[in-house]
């Protein structure tokens, strides 16, 4: 069987959605495709140093939290929400971000980081982790073109 | 059944959740020569059909499944 490929965007840094590329991604290393993530605006956060299990969820403007909006706007309430859902993945045996990205770079799975979007959001190559390259849109679109698997989360 | 089926590893993944049993799986696979069989253990609800997904995907064979009071027993043979 001819090796798949897949090929990420991670665009967002919240702790939810930092959760579907990572778990795709490792996925698809362990069922032996060949896997690249692009991050990009708020998906560096995930690749940044000390960043991976530091991130939160934000019921501001989430129509799916179980809690009216003011509420969520509430001073306090991003954190008491992240605290909430780290505790919950926990009890469920759901790995960390942090145990996941790890997973992701042991099994293979190629780190890229926007280049032009870590000049706009004043992110340095030193403030990212070890292993990951650095490139632009035409970096990812040649991964993409041959990747039979292509996502933008 | 898998009462004559002899495992050359065992693999505890109770507890764990989607991906870890898989992620779990592959790398204890690796450790296998072709033909060893690895016995997982694992209480994920849907850890059933990904990990049919994933012996179909990689090539190794599931010789059973057994299941029983919320866990799930795997045979899997690696042949890739």
């Amino acid at each position: 069987m001819e090796q798949k490929k897949m090929a990420i965007i991670a665009s967002k840094g919240s702790l939810d959605m930092a959760y579907p590329p990572l778990i795709l991604a490792t996925t698809a290393a362990a069922m032996d495709m060949d896997v690249t993530i692009f991050f990009t605006f708020y998906g560096l956060e995930i690749v940044k140093k000390g960043q991976a299990d530091n991130l939160q969820v934000v019921p501001l403007g989430n129509s799916s939290m179980p809690m009216p909006n003011i509420v969520g706007a509430l001073p306090g309430m991003t954190a008491i929400a992240t605290k909430m859902m780290k505790s919950m993945f926990k009890k469920h045996g759901v790995a960390t971000i942090g145990q996941l990205l790890e997973l992701a770079k042991e099994s293979g799975v190629k780190l890229i980081a926007c280049q032009m979007t870590m000049d706009v959001l004043g992110i340095k190559q030193s403030d990212i982790i070890d292993g990951v390259e650095f490139g632009g849109a035409a970096t990812f679109m040649d991964i993409a073109a041959d990747s039979q698997i292509s996502l933008f989360v | 059944m898998s009462a004559d089926i002899k495992a050359d590893q065992v693999l505890d993944a109770k507890g764990m959740n989607c991906p870890l049993p898989i992620l779990k799986t592959k790398k204890a696979v690796e450790t296998l020569t072709k033909g060893q069989v690895l016995k997982v253990e694992t209480t994920d609800p849907g850890s059933k059909n990904d990990m049919n997904s994933w012996a179909k995907r990689t090539g190794n064979e599931i010789l059973s499944v057994e299941e029983g009071s919320g866990t799930f027993t795997f045979y899997i043979k690696k042949t890739a």
